[in-house]
């Protein structure tokens, strides 16, 4: 284990590189990449580091990044791929290619604002369009997380009971360029904590066919194999952040992080770095006397609907998006709408939209507004940039 | 080159001891890409192959799940995600240490249009594919729509009237790639086709085979015309048969008889060319300039070898 000065790109990268290496056991580790900002930087890591039994393929699109990826899972090799915006709009139908195949792929997506207008910073909007793709989606709140998950996530997506590719995401450039020190595992923890894959679908020289024509019965059936596999992931998770912590001495975060939360009276659910956020922003309420709290989701898909109906219980719930759905409101805000126990007081808030710098005072504004309504109205769109 | 009698693709005993299409399937009498599965088993022998098909009829044809009409591994793919499965399977065989050669089997759809990048970039990166598009020049799959691959002058369902632009020259485009092996393959003349097939297999890179493959529903000609549509083309000069090396040596392996009558007879023998009362004379040029063309680059290759 050593402690290096990277960022959340070079973070996951390295995760990659460790679990690409920890597969030679098997059969092999494969990657097709394609640049876009603010990702880069972690394909750049990717190609510049030699993986025993792995090839990394330089390809002409993000439609053809997971394209490769489709390709190196269904031969059974362990696979990854990064993007970003519009780049995941452009690789959207390979996104649900690789989810309805139940394909253990893992990719790193930098949350950034799909254009146009054209614009590079964060916004989670991108990977919550690809919400119903079949995908496990985590939302990660610092470069260590962001590390952690991309290296877990192979072995969560891998599992038999899973089967399920799996997305890690972060906010662009205030995790994706921003270093701090993160501990980057020694190959052979990884090869202990990552068994090699072993893909029951995979083709071989049996024949048969991969991802052919399905009747309608056949297609509810495999739908609804699928739902329930995605019920199965938040039990094995728990499973393994109990071997991530013995194999690495941390645990990674649960699938909803909790903030003094324990009398609050209002609560802001968040995502992604907003989190930290909010965590100011609530102490400096709790200095006034009020009974704040915060809850971050970390796991957005399968959505840990139980969990946060217990946590919302008897509170009044602000919901900050980083994201809008014209027409609709906050993304999260419509999902924990779903979760919440009836009559809870629920207010969307979405800020930051766009990639606008979120600041503690923005977030107290947010919690003064929560504190005095009697009842919820329609989203608010704040405008902070 | 002597044309031989097709005599049946009767299962002998250099073919593939499973076939790679299997009877029972679904594609439609006639189908030229029918063909092209019986001369590919021939051709592949027991080869161990995996076939990567994006949407077209090909995929069709393997029937609904749990069943396969395909006697070898099939990963079906989006429609433009042929060339780039394609590549990330000959990547794992090589990595894996197996022999297995992987076979791209796509429609003009797939390759013309929608799949054109993925397939450039798959080229230019000379990745271990045998790419082989079966042309019938529509999206049959989807009713007969006009394709980048369609010829002047045929009625399709989104050219009511006759498809008024040239077909792409997709042969051009991919020796311009410097691949080690592109080809076109008549299905009137096996042994020139199986000849090629077998070749393409065992070079490494890149390979490209362009099959022009009768459609009986889009083209609007009798199922048992097929064989003898290709061979009219060919004779006319209007399907050269050909092949260039590394992009920059040209072959020409069927030297066309130019037969009175057989351009008259391909278009006469196909519904789709009726409507658009289509200009012959025309027609005549453009095959004029493409064999001056071709017979020019042959010129230079024979020469450079010299």
């Amino acid at each position: 284990m050593s402690r290096e000065l990277v960022s959340a790109n070079h973070a996951a990268g390295w995760a990659v590189i460790l679990a690409g290496r920890a597969n030679r056991r098997g059969r092999g580790f494969g990657s097709g990449v394609y640049p876009i900002t603010p990702q880069t930087e972690c394909i750049e890591l990717l190609c510049a580091h030699e993986i025993e039994k792995g090839q990394v393929v330089r390809v002409e699109s993000e439609h053809s990044a997971m394209g490769v990826c489709i390709g190196f899972s269904t031969a059974g090799l362990r696979s990854f791929t990064a993007s970003s915006s519009n780049g995941l709009a452009y690789m959207t139908e390979n996104v649900f290619a690789a989810g309805y195949s139940r394909l253990p792929i893992v990719m790193m997506a930098v949350n950034r604002t799909v254009g146009p207008p054209w614009n590079i910073w964060a916004d989670h909007g991108d990977t919550l369009a690809l919400r119903d793709a079949g995908w496990i989606q985590f939302y990660c709140e610092d470069n260590q997380e962001v590390g952690d998950t991309t290296l877990l996530a192979f072995r969560l997506a891998e599992d038999k009971r899973v089967m399920l590719p799996a997305m890690v995401c972060q906010d662009a450039f205030i995790l994706s360029h921003t270093m701090t020190p993160t501990e980057i595992p020694e190959q052979e923890a990884v090869d202990r904590f990552l068994p090699p894959l072993d893909l029951p679908h995979r083709i071989g020289a049996h024949p048969r066919v991969i991802g052919h024509l399905d009747m309608p019965h056949e297609t509810e059936a495999h739908r609804a194999q699928h739902a329930e596999a995605m019920t199965s992931v938040e039990a094995v998770y728990s499973e393994i952040q109990e071997s991530f912590e013995s194999h690495f001495g941390r645990r990674p975060p649960d699938p909803i992080v909790p903030y003094r939360m324990e009398d609050a009276e209002i609560v802001l659910v968040t995502m992604g770095t907003t989190a930290a956020t909010a965590r100011r922003a609530v102490d400096a309420a709790r200095e006034k006397g009020i009974r704040a709290g915060a809850l971050r989701v970390r796991l957005f898909r399968p959505f840990p609907a139980a969990a946060i109906e217990r946590a919302l219980r008897g509170r009044r719930v602000g919901v900050v998006d980083r994201d809008c759905s014209p027409g609709s409101g906050g993304i999260l805000w419509s999902e924990v709408c779903s979760a919440a126990p009836s009559a809870t007081l629920i207010q969307n808030y979405m800020i930051g939209v766009g990639g606008g710098d979120i600041r503690p005072h923005h977030i107290t504004r947010i919690l003064d507004d929560l504190g005095a309504r009697e009842r919820a109205g329609t989203p608010v769109f704040m405008e902070i940039g | 080159m002597a044309e031989p009698l097709l005599g049946g693709m009767a299962q002998t005993a250099a073919d593939r001891s499973e076939p790679i299409l299997r009877c029972g399937n679904t594609n439609c009498g006639g189908c030229g890409m029918s063909i092209v599965h019986q001369f590919l088993g021939r051709a592949a022998g027991d080869r161990p192959v995996q076939l990567v098909i994006p949407t077209c009829c090909a995929i069709v044809a393997a029937g609904p799940f749990p069943w396969s009409s395909y006697g070898a591994p099939v990963v079906a793919t989006t429609f433009a995600s042929g060339a780039s499965v394609a590549t990330a399977l000959a990547w794992a065989a090589k990595l894996n240490g197996e022999k297995t050669r992987v076979i791209c089997f796509a429609g003009d759809g797939g390759t013309f249009d929608i799949g054109m990048a993925t397939v450039s970039g798959a080229a230019e990166r000379n990745e271990d594919i045998l790419y082989l598009c079966y042309d019938n020049e529509i999206y049959g799959n989807t009713g007969g729509q006009r394709s980048s691959a369609t010829p002047r002058g045929a009625a399709t369902t989104t050219t009511p009237t006759g498809n008024e632009l040239a077909k792409k020259d997709i042969v051009g485009i991919m020796a311009a790639h410097r691949i080690p092996y592109v080809a076109t393959v008549s299905l009137a003349h096996p042994d020139d086709a199986l000849r090629k097939m077998r070749d393409a297999l065992d070079m490494e890179g890149f390979r490209f085979l362009h099959v022009l493959s009768p459609c009986p529903t889009g083209w609007k000609s009798e199922p048992g015309d097929g064989v003898e549509l290709i061979r009219l083309a060919v004779k006319s000069g209007l399907y050269p048969i050909y092949e260039v090396f590394g992009g920059r040596r040209f072959v020409i392996n069927v030297e066309p008889e130019m037969t009175p009558g057989a351009l008259e007879n391909y278009h006469a023998k196909q519904g789709r060319f009726r409507k658009a009362g289509i200009d012959l004379s025309r027609v005549r040029e453009a095959i004029a300039d493409e064999w001056d063309y071709l017979r020019a680059r042959a010129a230079q290759g024979a020469a450079r070898n010299a």
